[in-house]
């Protein structure tokens, strides 16, 4: 987990949560009212999916502020997704991996095989928590 | 699912790139799949491990080449697979989720070496390529 520490310092604002949209075309469905999404470069400037986008990395961002509590700090994220997002938790691991392939486009040999179980960790402690509170 | 022609063409192109460096890349995959995905060493307990091993180099070697044989053949990975998917079926038998975390691996190292070529599209149609070989590599499980 010290690995993160490094990964604090750079700025996270041009990680892309659009490339899910691209890659894994069904998790449009939870965008029905964002516009335009039919194809990749549609998505890619889509104001409202960026828009989105800059709301889950800045609770990513919560995230590695609070390594020691995921379950907390989601808590009321994860009942939001369940109860009022309907949204399945196998979405999670998918962003979560998305996101560890975008880190490693853009931090290339920076991002070890070390740095990345270092991700790998936290991601799949985020998808863990927002899933928490299901049911 | 199967690969349209615009994805065949991306796959096929970027290969070119990713194949000087194959052996390296193969290395880098398995190296990133033991550290982020520990269970999947339980399949390789006859194996040195440790980064550098001649062992890891090779058997990354051969999974790389591989997925090269199924770029090679990317209008019938079926047929350019068939013998090691009765390996994988009959000798091997890799719980099919592994075939998930290798392909992410795979994909981590191709993003961090060739960043600019890894766009969206270029992920989009490559990890479609990997699910294709996978399921090819799992079909005789059953």
């Amino acid at each position: 987990m010290a690995l993160l520490g490094e990964r604090k310092r750079k700025d996270l604002s041009f990680l892309q949560f659009t490339r899910l949209l691209v890659v894994y075309p069904w998790t449009q469905r939870f965008f029905d009212n964002f516009g335009n999404l039919s194809s990749a470069s549609a998505i890619m400037g889509n104001p409202k999916v960026k828009a989105h986008g800059k709301k889950v990395l800045t609770s990513l961002g919560e995230a590695i502020k609070n390594m020691d509590d995921l379950k907390g700090t989601f808590a009321h994220l994860s009942e939001l997704h369940c109860d009022r997002l309907h949204v399945d938790p196998e979405n999670f691991k998918l962003l979560g991996n998305e996101l560890v392939i975008v880190l490693a486009k853009y931090f290339g040999k920076e991002f070890t095989p070390q740095v990345q179980a270092a991700w790998q960790k936290m991601v799949a402690g985020v998808s863990i928590a927002l899933a928490h509170k299901y049911h | 699912m199967s690969l349209t022609k615009t994805e065949r063409a991306i796959i096929v192109s970027m290969w070119g790139k990713i194949s000087t460096q194959a052996d390296a890349i193969g290395t880098e995959t398995l190296e990133r799949l033991f550290l982020s995905h520990p269970q999947t060493k339980t399949y390789f307990p006859h194996f040195d491990l440790h980064a550098g091993s001649a062992q890891l180099r090779a058997h990354g070697s051969k999974v790389v080449a591989a997925v090269g044989d199924a770029v090679k053949s990317i209008d019938n990975i079926a047929g350019a697979l068939a013998r090691l998917s009765e390996l994988h079926a009959y000798i091997l038998r890799v719980d099919p989720v592994n075939f998930k975390l290798l392909s992410h691996c795979l994909l981590v190292t191709v993003a961090a070496r060739f960043p600019a070529d890894f766009t969206a599209e270029a992920h989009a149609a490559w990890d479609k390529f990997l699910s294709v070989v996978s399921s090819v590599l799992t079909e005789k499980y059953r």
